[in-house]
């Protein structure tokens, strides 16, 4: 799809001597990128230093790693309805810190994205607001009530790019049945939350650390069985179907079942899922009370073995502020939801570091495969599509300070920890939309 | 007058939150220094002077009558000016959250906070934000520290030393506070912890907690030492755990037929408040080896005895 409105910057500029990092074109290795009216003109070793025409400004990246702007599948703000947790605006500055150049955000707002002039509305204010770029996945169900199917058609019409139900599963086995079948016809991605919810009424993850806290549970098992149910759909319908986030090691076995069958099914993991764990909890510390919970050190494993092997097709930041009012509450009682926007690559950087898996598998999860996925021209180095893209130093150390988190709810599992790398620049359609100052 | 600093210091923390929190030894000193209460309080006057002039305040946002009428009398008879604030009637309907609420009492300086809440972990929360000593009477499904500790003392008393002995803890171990500072008690103190329940009371990685699992009456009570049964929290229960009282009695009620199982001079004991004919039969919370009206008594001395403790960390209103 083509974002409305998005101003090109017109001058011709060249990014030379990096480290490109975008495996989907081929690219791993020292080059640059050229680029001119917001789009890409050339990018691999041949574009140096040397070889550009007078007038081309040049960029030496000695040092940097360059790569495509990342896509970060879900997204919460609050726009519309609750605007004091998080605007499309503020969302988008804390995405351009850390290297997300499109955001996909989510209907859960009030009113709900359900309807083709709510699309229009999300559309027109990222464009008069936002410093990236935005498309919203509209809900499955009208006013995600998981009653009623929404216009699929229209919305997509108006620029959804998919339709899920954010939060909420679909819990109606007839129902999601119809709108797999319904979404196939306009070739629209149904993207669910996999949560079966009669287990689901617990607060963290089902285990012995739940029993000791006196929380009660959800098992993994309640994610395995929706997902289970939903794959028996899609292959029903033959519908395009993605599991929004996955969080443990048997829903592996279920995606990787479901994609050996070559059945139309892709899934995703969010960033907390891969770096913490249920005892991250400590204390009721509600920053990492998730939906679907934080689950054991053998799960998170699994996932970064999924991430890896490429049984999970993207990481998503699963972003989703939430004010002091609802977090500075009991456990049981505190909203579900992390920050992790402005986080996300350094704390992916993490896994590469740790050697759990290469860059570019990195690049592939967060930039490729949605755009793949989603239909989006973005998310790839390649001559003709959009200049987005960025800069970053793999080994600059940072700490994550709430009062210097950009998105205007603080819940940062990550506050006050340590991470290595760091985005320093984020250009979107050629234009500088974050510079990073030390 | 006593003043704080010349009391030997028992416990490390500021507050008492959890059992899990706190060591064999501190649990030892206390029911020392419970046990000293307990013959004050069968003097004809109770009155002790210690925490003259201290505040102490209930605050409950779960409604209970037992525990926090044992709070009540356990400061009084140290001295204390006691309130009582029952929250779930007061601020907490007019949308205030428990910080609010906790901050709110905390400016008016008290020196204790007697605090129960249906949220597990809610008094540990609470605790981080107010500068006087808190108290937990309970939160949610994870602990009550002062029912252990009463539990601890009624047993010390009847079988002399709680180490080597086989307590059975029995029923809705799994929204059980109660039954989960029991185990990390008794535990540390060095008994043997069977819990026995049906699976569905049971909550995922108990076998872990330093209990043994049994799934009838017949084989948990077999030569037990204590046998201590938990209230069916009938409130609680947001599911169907067990299909009906009817059928909870006939295997888990414990009654004349399953006591017979425990050893002979085995103690029976309940936290109340009891469903007689649910999960114990009348005949055996009256009979002869019931020790449950005991327990009450004792749990005046244990909170007598942590109130001084607790005190003994602090001067001036600030933490020694």
């Amino acid at each position: 799809m083509i974002f409305p409105g998005f101003n090109n910057a017109s001058q011709r500029k060249a990014y030379v001597n990096a480290q490109i990092v975008a495996p989907a074109q081929g690219l791993n290795g020292q080059g640059g990128i050229l680029i001119e009216d917001g789009w890409i003109l050339a990018v691999g070793p041949d574009v140096t230093k040397e070889s550009q025409s007078i007038g081309t400004t040049i960029f030496d990246c000695a040092g940097m790693t360059l790569i495509p702007g990342l896509i970060d599948m879900r997204v919460f703000t609050g726009e519309p309805g609750t605007e004091y947790r998080e605007t499309l605006a503020t969302a988008s500055v804390a995405a351009a810190a850390g290297g997300v150049t499109t955001m996909i955000v989510m209907p859960n707002t009030q009113p709900v994205i359900d309807d083709a002039a709510i699309v229009d509305f999300i559309l027109r204010r990222a464009r008069d607001t936002a410093i990236v770029r935005v498309a919203p996945m509209a809900a499955i169900t009208r006013g995600l009530s998981g009653e009623l199917m929404s216009e699929i058609g229209s919305l997509k019409e108006a620029g959804a790019v998919a339709v899920t139900d954010g939060t909420h599963a679909v819990a109606n086995a007839n129902l999601f049945r119809r709108a797999l079948t319904y979404a196939k016809d306009f070739n629209m991605l149904v993207v669910q939350h996999v949560e079966e919810p009669s287990l689901s009424k617990g607060v963290m993850n089902a285990s012995e650390s739940a029993s000791r806290l006196g929380l009660a549970g959800n098992p993994a098992m309640s994610e395995v069985i929706m997902l289970e149910r939903d794959i028996r759909l899609v292959e029903m319908t033959g519908a395009r179907y993605h599991a929004s986030q996955i969080s443990c090691a048997g829903s592996l076995d279920v995606i990787r079942a479901a994609k050996a069958k070559g059945l139309p099914v892709t899934c995703g993991v969010s960033i907390h899922h891969l770096t913490l764990n249920e005892n991250d909890i400590g204390a009721y510390r509600t920053f990492f009370k998730l939906s679907p919970p934080l689950r054991s050190e053998a799960d998170r494993h699994a996932l970064v073995e999924g991430v890896r092997d490429g049984t999970i097709d993207v990481i998503v930041s699963s972003h989703d502020p939430q004010s002091a009012d609802t977090k500075r509450l009991p456990f049981a009682e505190a909203a579900f939801g992390a920050i992790g926007l402005e986080t996300l690559l350094s704390a992916a950087l993490g896994l590469f570091h740790n050697e759990d898996m290469p860059l570019g598998r990195l690049v592939e999860a967060m930039a490729s495969n949605p755009a793949k996925i989603l239909g989006l021209e973005t998310g790839r180095l390649a001559p003709g599509a959009p200049a987005d893209f960025a800069l970053v130093d793999t080994n600059l150390n940072w700490t994550v300070k709430e009062s210097q988190l950009r998105s205007r709810s603080k819940n940062s599992p990550l506050e006050d920890c340590a991470l290595e790398g760091r985005v320093v620049e984020t250009v979107i359609a050629g234009r500088t939309v974050y510079a990073y100052a030390s | 007058m006593i003043i704080a600093s010349q009391r030997p210091k028992l416990l490390a923390s500021q507050h008492l939150l959890a059992v899990d929190d706190i060591s064999p030894a501190e649990i030892a000193a206390l029911l020392d220094l419970a046990q000293t209460y307990v013959v004050e309080d069968s003097a004809p006057s109770k009155r002790n002077s210690m925490l003259e002039g201290q505040t102490q305040v209930n605050l409950f946002f779960e409604t209970s009558t037992r525990t926090q009428s044992s709070f009540e009398i356990a400061g009084k008879r140290l001295g204390a000016d006691v309130m009582n604030m029952a929250v779930s009637t007061s601020a907490m309907s007019k949308g205030e959250t428990v910080l609010d609420t906790a901050m709110t009492i905390n400016a008016m300086r008290p020196n204790f906070l007697v605090v129960r809440h249906q949220s597990s972990g809610a008094v540990e929360l609470l605790a981080q934000k107010v500068s006087c000593a808190v108290i937990n009477a309970g939160d949610g499904q994870h602990e009550h520290p002062t029912q252990a500790l009463l539990d601890a003392l009624t047993i010390r008393r009847r079988k002399g030393a709680i180490e080597g002995l086989t307590i059975a803890i029995c029923g809705d171990v799994m929204h059980s506070r109660v039954a989960r500072s029991n185990i990390h008690l008794l535990n540390k103190l060095g008994a043997r912890v069977r819990v026995v329940a049906p699976s569905t009371l049971l909550p995922t990685g108990i076998a872990n907690f330093g209990v043994e699992v049994f799934r009838t009456m017949q084989e948990g009570l077999a030569d037990a030492d204590v046998v201590m049964m938990l209230r069916l929290q009938l409130e609680r229960m947001s599911g169907s755990f067990v299909p009906s009282q009817r059928e909870y009695y006939r295997f888990f009620g414990l009654d004349d037929e399953k006591l017979r199982r425990a050893k002979a001079d085995a103690l029976v004991m309940h936290p109340g408040p009891m469903n007689r004919g649910v999960e114990i039969d009348s005949n055996v919370a009256d009979g002869a080896q019931s020790v449950i009206r005991e327990q009450v008594e004792m749990g005046v001395a244990v909170r007598m005895a942590v109130l001084d403790a607790l005190s003994r960390n602090w001067q001036g209103g600030v933490p020694l």
